[in-house]
């Protein structure tokens, strides 16, 4: 069935196909609508959930925690202020192996006070030990809740989906919603290796002291490499029951591109439509959408830019003192590696401000004439 | 593809018209795209909603720069704000005004048409008379003016997403067509 709807809601349908079993969350903007619909789901019967009011972000994740160590399926949302107070159970979701799943709203971090986009709050959870997937449609939000259960379930790590405030959240577009026998098919109902129950004690998160502490954390890693090869088995199964592929990365003419943007989020989509007018004037652009970035797509990243001439990567955050984060990792990615291109760091669209086709045109201008890459910090329609 | 921008004040449902055409027009295989201005609304402050439609998937997220067409939710906008910024040439210029469009005064490389929502709105009793609510009717007089798409699927788009006195709605957005 085909729906039109708001990013924020398909979350929520996602959750709902999920079959999510426990919704904790605390109402923030941009991503109140994602709890407001599940909490009317639980309410009217449509989900079988267990839905859960708390006072502040800290308690949500926490909620979800103990739920999700008795063994519920379990999702929250949330935000930008509301994802920094969420940080300490971050660690605690990743570390402990409890795999929750979660939306998270980009939005700009305060001060000053925004509402609007930027990546600057999902990238400082960047080491927590959470899977990250960066959205670039509505229908890849819905369709990413799904196979993320999958995911994170088998491999027990928490997963994050991530999509843009307004541009995504508040931005109704034509969705295909899945039927629930089918998602029901892909996504078997949740039964973790262990659990909290009384019936058989374990402990959880003890002291742990420097004999096996280190082992816990080399097996998060070990399991994290996992990721790509699982989103990419997952992602194919996906499209034999959906018709839709959901990879690690999206490429769009990239095989004889001069320039390649390397891009995320819903300003990934619009690069697609500046290299087709790049295309036009002569010029061969293509897109690399980096979708999902933690665990980073290493293999993908050297396949598809290794022998590109340039690449530019445009950043919506950025490492004060550093660069922006994409940057850094593209080039972490194909530093030492055969035909490495030249890179440039682009720095654009903090706090909601717009990416538009010219953003990116003004970047291939750049990027074209150089015949250096340095670590300058290009920053793309910002008043000096 | 069709770009459109529709003006009004916060608590008009001028948000929830773009969302009932973008309802419709996908009820007839289109894709679209509908968001609301990016940011806090309030209660009578001007406000703006944008949609986009085309018959193959839509990549450009960034915001509406040059709307083809601009729909005047509140006919007082026309003098507190420019509703033509952007605007192409040729552009329509939809406005609810009980004014023939000769009344308004805009440069002759835009078309003005106008429709008196308000009258239909207060005639179906929707919202109250101080503060009718007129987007259903513009809806209606819009998939005309632009020739959008048949009154059948916007019906059916209204039916499914008013949940108060939906058939009056629908009645007001079929008087509209039929007068635009």
């Amino acid at each position: 069935m085909k729906k039109v709807i708001m990013g924020n809601h398909a979350l929520s349908y996602g959750a709902m196909l999920s079959r999510a079993q426990v919704i904790a969350a605390y109402p923030i903007t941009p991503q109140t609508q994602v709890v407001e619909l599940l909490s009317e789901m639980c309410a009217d019967g449509t989900l079988n959930a267990k839905f859960i009011k708390v006072e502040s972000e800290h308690s949500a994740m926490a909620a979800c925690l103990g739920a999700s160590l008795a063994g519920a399926r379990t999702f929250t949302a949330t935000s930008a202020q509301g994802l920094a107070l969420m940080h300490e159970m971050l660690h605690w979701a990743a570390g402990g192996r409890m795999p929750v799943v979660m939306g998270n709203i980009n939005r700009a971090m305060a001060p000053g006070w925004s509402i609007w986009t930027d990546q600057n709050d999902s990238l400082s959870e960047r080491d927590t030990g959470w899977i990250q997937f960066y959205c670039s449609s509505n229908q890849e939000v819905l369709d990413t809740v799904i196979q993320a259960f999958k995911v994170s379930e088998k491999l027990m790590i928490p997963s994050m989906i991530i999509l843009d405030a307004f541009a995504l959240s508040h931005t109704y577009e034509v969705v295909e919603i899945p039927e629930q026998d089918k998602v029901d098919r892909f996504l078997p109902p949740f039964n973790p290796p262990w659990r909290l129950t009384p019936d058989d004690p374990h402990a959880f998160g003890g002291l742990t002291s420097p004999d096996h502490y280190m082992e816990l954390r080399y097996k998060l890693q070990k399991d994290m490499e996992k990721v790509p090869a699982l989103v990419e088995e997952t992602g194919k199964e996906y499209e034999q029951l959906f018709g839709r592929y959901l990879g690690q990365v999206e490429e769009y003419l990239c095989a004889d591109a001069e320039l390649v943007f390397v891009t995320s989020g819903t300003a990934g989509y619009t690069a697609r439509v500046a290299v087709d007018e790049l295309r036009e004037k002569g010029i061969k652009a293509g897109n690399f959408r980096i979708k999902l970035f933690r665990p980073f797509p290493f293999e993908k990243v050297r396949a598809v830019l290794s022998g590109v001439p340039r690449v530019a990567v445009l950043d919506r955050n950025i490492s004060y003192g550093h660069h922006g984060i994409f940057y850094q990792e593209v080039k972490s990615a194909l530093y030492g590696q055969p035909r490495s291109p030249l890179i440039f760091g682009f720095i654009a669209g903090l706090g909601g401000r717009d990416i538009t086709r010219d953003s990116f045109k003004e970047i291939a201008d750049y990027a074209l004439k150089k015949d250096r890459a340095g670590e300058e910090i290009v920053w793309i329609g910002v008043k000096k | 593809m069709i770009e459109i921008r529709f003006h009004g004040r916060g608590g008009q449902g001028t948000v929830v018209a773009s969302k009932i055409l973008a309802d419709a027009l996908a009820k007839e295989g289109n894709y679209v795209q509908a968001y609301p201005e990016f940011g806090v609304e309030r209660r009578g402050a001007p406000v703006f909603a944008f949609i986009r439609i085309d018959s193959k998937p839509i990549f450009d997220k960034s915001k509406i720069y040059n709307p083809d067409h601009v729909v005047v939710v509140d006919p007082t906008l026309v003098e507190a704000i420019d509703v033509t910024e952007g605007l192409k040439d040729g552009g329509y210029i939809i406005i609810n005004s009980n004014n023939p469009p000769e009344h308004f005064k805009f440069p002759s490389r835009f078309k003005v048409f106008t429709i008196d929502a308000t009258e239909i709105a207060v005639k179906h009793r929707l919202g109250t008379l101080a503060a009718p609510i007129v987007n259903t009717a513009i809806t209606g007089a819009v998939i005309k003016i632009l020739n959008l798409t048949r009154l059948e699927s916007l019906a059916e788009a209204i039916r499914e997403g008013i949940s108060i006195r939906p058939e009056d709605n629908v009645r007001a957005a079929i008087e509209a067509y039929e007068k635009a």
